[in-house]
């Protein structure tokens, strides 16, 4: 059970990008993934949270080898993804997979359901008899919660919380034993979303998947993570066991996160003091020194923005990213 | 007299595949400095509502009844009329902010256009206002910011530049279409509090749609929760969030995640899917996915008291909960 | 709780596990049936279709021979009695039959030409578009290159070079026309390339040429039908402006511009003679119009409800 079989180790993505006007321009390197680490077991959830352009995406695709990372490695059952030729890392992509965020943009609108959830089938057995597959795939109906009967359909014949089961019914085809879902819940109506949520959950458990659950909303990935991983402007704040990471955070910012969560509640939703953070992100492509949260910490000293505290160990086995971990105490009160 | 009051509001869309009623009977008014919500899931209609208030349909789109905005009915009314209305007392921001901001123009040309068109102020003193409505929605650096173009601006910041610009003419009413759905919890706080701050300034009165329960306890008085077209149950916040009696409500209300729970708690989700309007089953229309429904729901549900202020549309009675 | 709430969704459904499967509703299947609603482009189509057929077999039906000179009637107008229904040129030949011959011509280049600029187009805009970076750039700097010679020195040129004709007509329109059809495939392959089911594609292990063929070409199709039948007319309407000009198709072969040419000298003394084509041209032209309107309606998805 515990097996471990992922390791991102000090991973970083740069990105060049050209700014300015025709007649000057400037190159500047954006960093969206900044030396991440972590582990993953068998079976577990890593739910990975963080506001629009902390990275979290691109350290989704980096992860399964989508992007090439700068610095640091990925290393899959001990395998570094990034050592291996093409062809070897295809063979590895049968483990490894990807459910995205838009359920309608990640579905070939001239494909039929059978077509989108046999697609891997096909790449990998091309000589699988079609009866087979129609078998196989309304297997995969039924599991996700489809019909089998829907099987010609097209995408655009279903609402989002179905196209997103035929997405995941796509990415467990090929019975992977890891599936990164980037943002899967965060385009459907809410009522919609604790199926999905739950089904993944349901799914996990029946199959033994490694999943990694990236949300913008630290209520969404509660239910379904073992452990929580906080990103800010390219860099793990904080990967905490769940249990913890709710009750007592260990940095401020997923503090911060907690609080601005709506509560539906009309008495406790009014009373509610504001977020603790002020301002808005610095642009990633110029970076704060120290610190990246120092320019919107409530809890900010001259350290901070001098030096760049490094992830470290706590108790527990949770780790953090913040100077004065040990100083601040950051308890979650119970009324919210 | 209310601010405005839709009375039999009907909207539908002529599409190749048949009639589609995607609002039925609407009725509703709200006053002066007050908020309202709308909550339903995507094809409930509380958007093609608005748009239909707001004269902006789609061109296959119909409308019929009654929207009597300070007892003016806004949909018999000609383009220039609404014109007049539109802007300047009613204003109304859409869930994407790139949309409605027109990426070749700075904001400043963008808000100055507005006020000077509505309010009859000079360049100077539009610029000042719009100068003075940014720094109100806390874009940093108003001056310096308001000469730039929407693309330069970051999610958070384009949603609130479309609040300040909604708000520019100090508008009686403003309808707000699922404003923070797109953006950070951060962003959301401060969008909310921000909506929620104006409110008390201004007066303005707010209608607000969304599909989501949690983003509306803190800011809204009463709240509408529709479903296929129709409003299946209506009353003030606490009403709704405390005893929510249309299970349709009571899913909605489930299925916000919660931090409060305890960790292992099973997210509650509202089975099926939102409704097929070309396909909708006789009788109360939620039946399909209501963990309540029973035979006597082919029928036309009753629209039952819950209180003062308070209707739901279903045959349970109160008591039998 | 979840569960049993699921299930209680599926039950109804339990029964319908094992019926058979339902029909889906293609884009394509939409897309056509948005296209019969648009009356313009049905009668364009009718009228194209009666077009082909006429040009077809119609000069097989009429009696007359495109080369006979009929000395009893020079530059006679149109009648009955005569037998010549549209008249006759300055020297006797049936205006009817050298029209629908011409309208061979003029459409064969129409749809040999748009055939060439579409496979030279296609496979040129999707691999720069598909594989970008260096290969891209190369390639469309070379598109810029070839757009900037002057197209009518680039005709006389070949003409000089290689003599007057046909397949050269063919040849020089197809080498322009597939500068835009590149063009426009590759801008919506680079667009297509980022999309997530393309993303997805690759997670699964999918090769270049599967996704090429699976993926991008289907959803390519659209613009490209679109395009196609905006293009013919365009073609034609070149070759005409080229038959005009003298440097297109040569007697005894003839095309509606090289009529409308003929026709435009007697213009005066026997307008009929520049009529027939003239009207026969405009019609073609506008029919191939309104049906590629009516093809963007129905194709282009972001007018869709």
């Amino acid at each position: 059970m515990n097996e471990r079989v992922l390791r991102v180790q000090d991973l970083s993505v740069h990105f060049e990008v050209r700014e300015g006007n025709l007649f000057r321009s400037r190159m500047h390197t954006l960093k969206a993934v900044n030396g991440v680490s972590f582990d993953l077991n068998a079976g577990e959830t890593l739910g990975i949270v963080g506001e629009s352009g902390c990275g979290k995406s691109t350290l989704a695709r980096a992860m399964l080898a989508l992007i090439k990372p700068n610095r640091g490695r990925v290393l899959w059952l001990g395998e570094d993804l990034g050592k291996l030729d093409e062809e070897e890392l295809r063979k590895k992509r049968q483990d490894l997979q990807i459910v995205f965020q838009d359920p309608l943009a990640a579905l070939n609108p001239r494909m039929t359901v059978r077509d989108i959830i046999a697609e891997p089938l096909w790449t990998f057995f091309p000589r699988i008899a079609r009866v087979q597959v129609d078998e196989r795939v309304s297997g995969m109906m039924k599991l996700v919660g489809l019909l089998p009967n829907q099987i010609n359909r097209y995408p655009h014949e279903f609402s989002g919380g179905q196209c997103q089961r035929i997405s995941i019914a796509r990415a467990l085809v090929l019975n992977p034993k890891l599936v990164v879902c980037d943002e899967p819940v965060s385009a459907l109506d809410v009522s919609i979303q604790a199926q999905i949520i739950n089904l993944l959950k349901d799914l996990q458990k029946k199959l033994n998947l490694s999943l990694v659950f990236i949300a913008h909303d630290l209520s969404v990935v509660k239910h379904i993570s073992d452990r929580v991983m906080v990103m800010y402007l390219g860099r793990a704040m904080e990967v905490s066991q769940r249990g913890n990471l709710y009750r007592r955070p260990l940095h401020p910012y997923t503090k911060a996160l907690i609080r601005a969560v709506p509560v539906p509640d009309p008495k406790l939703a009014r009373k509610l003091v504001d977020t603790g953070l002020t301002g808005d992100m610095p642009s990633p492509l110029d970076l704060p020194r120290g610190c990246v949260f120092h320019t919107r910490c409530p809890y900010a000293v001259k350290r901070c923005e001098l030096e760049v505290p490094p992830l470290r160990r706590m108790e527990n086995n949770d780790w953090v990213a913040c100077h004065r971990a040990e100083e601040l105490d950051l308890t979650i009160a119970k009324s919210g | 007299m209310p601010l405005l009051e839709l009375v039999n509001l009907d909207v539908g869309f002529d599409t190749p595949e048949g009639e589609v009623h995607a609002v039925n009977e609407l009725n509703f008014s709200i006053e002066a400095g007050e908020a309202l919500a709308i909550v339903g899931e995507s094809g409930a209609g509380k958007t093609q509502s608005m748009m239909a208030v707001m004269g902006l349909l789609a061109d296959n789109g119909h409308v019929s009844g009654q929207a009597l905005f300070n007892g003016n009915d806004l949909l018999s009314m000609g383009a220039g009329e609404l014109n007049q209305h539109r802007g300047s007392q009613i204003a109304m921001i859409f869930q994407d902010p790139m949309t409605s901001l027109n990426p070749y123009l700075s904001i400043e040309k963008q808000m100055i256009e507005v006020v000077m068109h509505h309010q009859g102020l000079d360049r100077a003193e539009a610029h000042a206002k719009a100068v003075e409505m940014l720094r109100a929605v806390r874009i940093p650096d108003p001056e310096r910011r308001i000469g730039q173009y929407p693309h330069e601006f970051s999610g958070g910041m384009r949603q609130r530049a479309m609040v300040a610009m909604g708000l520019l003419c100090e508008p009686d009413l403003l309808i707000a279409d699922e404003p923070t759905t797109a953006l950070d919890v951060t962003v959301q706080a401060q969008i909310g509090h921000l909506m929620s701050e104006l409110r008390q300034t201004s007066n303005t009165a707010i209608i607000l749609i969304t599909h989501d329960l949690g983003v509306v306890a803190g800011l809204c008085d009463r709240v509408l929760v529709m479903y296929a077209g129709e409003v299946v149950e209506w009353g003030s916040v606490e009403q709704i969030y405390y005893q929510p009696l249309h299970p349709y409500t009571r899913g909605l209300l489930e299925s916000v995640p919660r931090l409060d729970q305890p960790d292992d708690a099973v997210l509650h989700a509202i089975p099926g899917n939102p409704p097929n309007l070309l396909a909708l089953p006789d009788g109360c229309k939620f039946r399909d996915r209501c963990p309540k429904a029973h035979d006597a729901c082919r029928e036309e549900p009753p629209i039952r008291q819950g209180g003062e202020g308070h209707s739901y549309r279903c045959f349970l009675e109160r008591t039998d909960e | 709780m979840t569960k049993n709430a699921d299930n209680a969704v599926l039950d109804p459904f339990a029964a319908a596990l094992e019926v058979k499967p339902i029909k889906g509703r293609s884009p394509w299947e939409d897309a056509w049936h948005r296209l019969l609603r648009n009356r313009a482009a049905v009668y364009s189509a009718f009228i194209m279709g009666f077009m082909f057929f006429l040009v077809v077999f119609g000069p097989m039906l009429i009696s007359w021979d495109s080369g006979y000179t009929d000395w009893d009637h020079t530059s006679s107008p149109p009648s009955f009695s005569s037998g010549h229904w549209f008249g006759t040129d300055a020297i006797g030949r049936d205006i009817m039959v050298r029209t629908l011959e011409g309208g061979r011509i003029s459409l064969l280049v129409g749809l040999v030409a748009t055939i060439v600029s579409l496979l030279i187009g296609v496979s040129y805009g999707a691999t720069a578009g598909y594989f970008g970076g260096t290969a891209d750039r190369v390639m469309m700097r070379i598109v810029d290159i070839i757009y900037a010679l002057p197209f009518m020195f680039f005709v006389i040129l070949l003409m000089v070079v290689f003599g007057r004709n046909i397949v050269l007509i063919f040849v020089a329109i197809g080498a322009v026309n597939w500068l835009d059809m590149a063009r426009i495939v590759r801008g919506q392959t680079l667009s297509l390339k980022n999309t997530e089911f393309i993303e997805a594609a690759r997670a699964c292990g999918v090769g270049d040429w599967a996704i090429i063929r699976r993926h991008i070409v289907p959803n390519l199709l659209g613009v490209v039908i679109i395009y196609v039948t905006l293009t013919i007319p365009q073609v034609i309407l070149l070759e005409s402006f080229l038959s005009f000009l003298g440097l297109g198709v040569q007697e005894p072969m003839s095309s509606w511009g090289a009529l409308v040419s003929d026709g435009a000298q007697d213009m005066e003394s026997a307008p009929w003679t520049l009529i027939v084509p003239a009207v026969f041209l405009t019609v073609t032209l506008y029919c191939f119009n309104f049906i590629g309107d009516g093809l963007r309606d129905a194709l282009d998805p972001k007018d869709r409800l």
